[in-house]
């Protein structure tokens, strides 16, 4: 295989290794049509492949990182329809026709996004390894703020508003797992992103 | 993992007729749990039908006021969804409490109730486990038995139900609605999951062929006074060692009403009826509130590693009761 730039990657420019042609004859394989980061990628996968392994082995986005595989640490961490869910618990092919967005579509090296930004700025991290999951699910979890969504600390939830303490952002990002032990930067980090929503329009 | 086929079902008859001459064939929701088994080869399907495309995600009040909660409706939509926050607050907070905000977005609440129990020997195949494969002895009965039942347990399995939701929908006497080959039937929730007796390896009453098309709440207008609180072994992102769902009527400090659900405690959601005898109708104290505790926790049984729980149990449920008497009284 060919190497490739990150900036190729990130402009999803990157080796299709699920191409029909050469794979459609074994009948284990179905056709899988994936939206990531707007970009529309036609594949023949095998169905027990898991929507992480497919990001990274076939499609070449090794933002999305691969941890416990089995839902506890939340560095597969993607977003779907807006959403995050953990990419390794499940399969490609349930989601044909959905948004996909991965760390790769979230901002450029030249232009990062407000939380990617801010988590170099507060030192949101040490290895990195948990970070792009970290930085999708704090993008859902404003989101979620935003529209009121109550956590299992919130003390009234007939509340339409959320009051973002700092307990309050522990237990939303509580899906993610970082074994450096950055979260005092991580919340340093949401929270900046955070102030500046609530002052500005929305990113 | 065992390699599947895997189609897709757009209504509950297709979904049905698909698995209903194959006894390997699963149907797929979320997949948080069942994904996680087949990866560790607990569960191996031959076939997978993936029923995220039926038209089950609504959550509606019906004309006689219960609450309809779609199977397909999501862990986390059902919790924020106005009328369970105002009407059945110990729903939503047992949702909440329950996984990461990630899996609360992917599981469904029909898959809630069918996840599997997550004793360390049902996923270790190369340990002996009645539950995973009868006959050949249970792990935990002899081994590291701290997360594992004290009510209702048998020689054959001291398994728990690791679902929160489940305690809260025990505590509202939910009606479980499910499509099968032959129609339609309701399964009240105390019906639905089994206690381990001598078939472990069945969970519920489900059968293989029935699909839950929804999860019907009652009407309970003092539900709108309930919690649920959940002891765990970190603040958050853990399951139960125990919690308990609680829904309290006061009249002048008198309980006209009351229900509790204990979790982490049994194979299934345990309604705790028999302390529920004693506070009902009696003026709500401590006194009688430990009385009651002690009373559900009776023929109660510690396991090497989990006899904790009992007290755990009994302090817990005095919690609930005292928080919601407090409430009310504030």
């Amino acid at each position: 295989m060919s190497s490739y730039s990150i900036e190729q990657i990130l402009r999803g420019d990157v080796p299709r290794v699920g191409q029909p042609q050469p794979l459609a004859a074994d009948p284990h394989l179905m056709p899988v049509s994936l939206r990531v980061n707007n970009h529309v990628y036609m594949l023949q996968l095998e169905p027990r492949v898991s929507l992480l392994d497919t990001l990274r082995e076939f499609l070449g986005l090794t933002g999305t990182k691969k941890g416990c595989n089995q839902g506890a640490c939340g560095a597969c961490t993607v977003l779907v329809n807006g959403e995050r869910i953990k990419s390794c618990l499940t399969l490609a092919v349930m989601h044909e026709g959905h948004d996909i967005t991965t760390i790769e579509g979230l901002g450029q090296p030249n232009q990062l996004h407000p939380l990617q930004a801010a988590f170099i700025e507060h030192d949101g991290f040490q290895c990195g390894y948990c970070t792009p999951g970290q930085i999708c699910s704090a993008v859902a979890m404003l989101r979620e703020v935003e529209q009121g969504d109550a956590s299992f600390v919130s003390e009234d939830l007939t509340a339409t508003e959320v009051n973002l303490t700092d307990e309050e952002m522990r237990e939303r990002m509580s899906g993610n797992i970082c074994r450096c032990g950055a979260y005092v930067g991580i919340m340093n980090a949401i929270r900046e992103v955070y102030e500046q929503q609530q002052k500005g329009p929305r990113i | 993992m065992r390699g599947f086929t895997y189609t897709r079902a757009s209504d509950a008859d297709t979904a049905i007729r698909a698995v209903v001459h194959n006894a390997e064939a699963k149907f797929i929701g979320g997949g948080t749990n069942l994904v996680d088994l087949m990866r560790e080869n607990v569960e191996r399907p031959s076939e997978v039908v993936d029923v995220n495309g039926l038209p089950f995600a609504q959550i509606e009040e019906l004309p006689n006021g219960s609450l309809r909660l779609g199977a397909m409706a999501r862990n986390s939509h059902t919790a924020n969804h106005p009328l369970v926050r105002v009407r059945y607050p110990v729903l939503a907070q047992a949702l909440l409490s329950a996984a990461s905000p990630q899996l609360r977005n992917m599981a469904t609440n029909a898959g809630n109730l069918l996840q599997r129990t997550r004793c360390y020997y049902f996923y270790d195949t190369t340990a002996p486990c009645n539950k995973r494969q009868p006959g050949t002895g249970c792990s935990a009965l002899a081994g590291y038995n701290r997360l594992h039942a004290i009510l209702g347990t048998s020689p054959q399995c001291i398994a728990t139900h690791p679902s929160d939701m489940t305690v809260a929908l025990a505590a509202l006497d939910a009606i479980v609605q499910v499509q099968g080959p032959n129609g339609q039937r309701s399964l009240p929730i105390a019906d639905f999951h089994r206690l381990p007796g001598d078939t472990p390896e069945r969970d519920t009453n489900l059968g293989h062929d029935e699909l839950i098309t929804a999860i019907d709440l009652p009407a309970l207008p003092f539900a709108r006074h309930s919690l649920y609180l959940k002891v765990r072994d970190r603040p958050s992102f853990a399951f139960a060692l125990v919690s308990v769902a609680g829904v309290l009527k006061l009249s002048d400090n008198r309980i006209q009403e009351v229900r509790l659900a204990l979790g982490g405690v049994a194979h299934k959601p345990w309604r705790a009826h028999k302390a529920e005898e004693i506070l009902t109708g009696a003026p709500a104290t401590p006194e009688l509130f430990r009385r009651a505790a002690e009373a559900e926790l009776q023929t109660a049984v510690g396991f090497e590693h989990n006899a904790f729980k009992i007290e755990l149990a009994k302090r817990i449920m005095v919690r609930a009761l005292t928080t919601l008497t407090e409430r009310r009284l504030a």
